[in-house]
């Protein structure tokens, strides 16, 4: 019965959403603490507690992952839902995420040549600052590591959400939309969520930066 | 649209760009495609977004718990980062306030500038 229960798709399926629900109660403790993180290193607990092998996981793992396709793509909305917004500040957005794009993969790529980071690495490193779904494509069509990639993000996303009032403070960044799009363009989702938070302005233009910048960061990839 | 022809559209769309993707000599994520044919379609107002609500509201609401087989895929590549663990958290930290700047004073500059010349023709 064991080996039926470790080649069901159910298990990663049902461990990913119990596991989301305890991640999501524990952020109403800890505000700070991303259910996403809290959830991942659960199910890893649960794995190893349990010996279970990762592949076992999965098998339906591999079918909430198959989402990020559909999830990336509706991700068109947020643009089409701010387009006001986008026309009113057509050039700044376009030349401030061509800028963030390629501060964010010129300077992975330098640092990566300086700590004398392996391929793999740099390749799951490149895309760090764009939006999870897209970073996972950019890095596995670069033959780096999806979940590597993530992990990256997710480091990404959670300094800039927990640091951009103090950015602004520090850059003396006082206009709205340059710091949205500054927030979104340095931590995707994650930052935009806090963008949010301080500004109604600053939340619109940073989940304009996501789409933007994503798309720009792929095309960029092109010709490295 | 009901719920399941909303899928179909969106699944749909995948599938394209999946072919789009292999089709291009670049490696390019196909879900990018998606995203691009997806704006394409609401901006031609071929498709409207009230068309694709409920299952759009449903992936944006729950977006995160998408990327969770992701990471927990970091797992099988565990070793991997921990043999590079200063460089990969150095590398992720601090390009975050380089992008921050650089980003916030290219926006800031232009705006100030179109703003100047603004002032200078009323």
């Amino acid at each position: 019965m064991i080996d039926t229960l470790l080649s069901s798709p159910f298990l990663g399926l049902t461990l990913s959403a119990a596991a989301w629900c305890a991640g999501c109660q524990l952020q109403k403790k800890f505000r700070l603490l991303p259910p996403l993180l809290t959830a991942a290193a659960l199910i890893i607990a649960v794995l190893a507690a349990f010996g279970i092998p990762y592949s076992a996981y999965a098998a339906g793992g591999d079918f909430i992952k198959l989402m990020l396709g559909p999830v990336t793509a509706v991700l068109a909305l947020n643009i089409y839902n701010q387009r006001t917004v986008l026309k009113e500040h057509f050039l700044p957005v376009l030349a401030g995420c061509l800028a963030g794009s390629l501060t964010s993969m010129g300077s992975v790529l330098l640092l990566c040549r300086v700590f004398q980071v392996e391929q793999a690495l740099a390749a799951s490193l490149l895309p760090k600052s764009v939006t999870t779904a897209i970073a996972i494509g950019i890095a596995e069509s670069r033959g780096g590591v999806g979940g590597i990639a993530a992990a990256a993000v997710m480091v990404a996303g959670l300094t800039g959400a927990a640091l951009a009032p103090l950015f602004a403070r520090l850059f003396r960044v006082t206009d709205p939309v340059a710091e949205g799009l500054a927030i979104g363009a340095c931590s995707h989702a994650l930052g935009t969520t806090r963008a949010m938070e301080i500004g109604h302005i600053q939340g619109a233009m940073s989940s304009i930066a996501i789409c933007v910048c994503g798309i720009m960061t792929s095309v960029l990839a092109l010709f490295l | 649209m009901n719920i399941m022809a909303q899928a179909a559209v969106i699944f749909g769309l995948c599938l394209i760009s999946e072919g789009i993707a292999a089709l291009i000599p670049m490696a390019f994520p196909a879900s990018v495609i998606a995203l691009l044919l997806l704006g394409l379609l609401l901006f031609s107002g071929l498709l409207r977004p009230e068309q694709i609500r409920e299952l759009s509201t449903f992936l944006v609401a729950n977006m995160a718990f998408f990327f969770l087989p992701s990471c927990v895929g970091v797992l099988e590549h565990a070793p991997a980062i921990l043999g590079q663990l200063a460089p990969f958290l150095l590398i992720s930290f601090l390009t975050v306030p380089l992008v921050y700047f650089v980003t916030a004073w290219v926006v800031q500059l232009l705006i100030r500038r179109t703003g100047r010349k603004k002032a200078r023709h009323d």
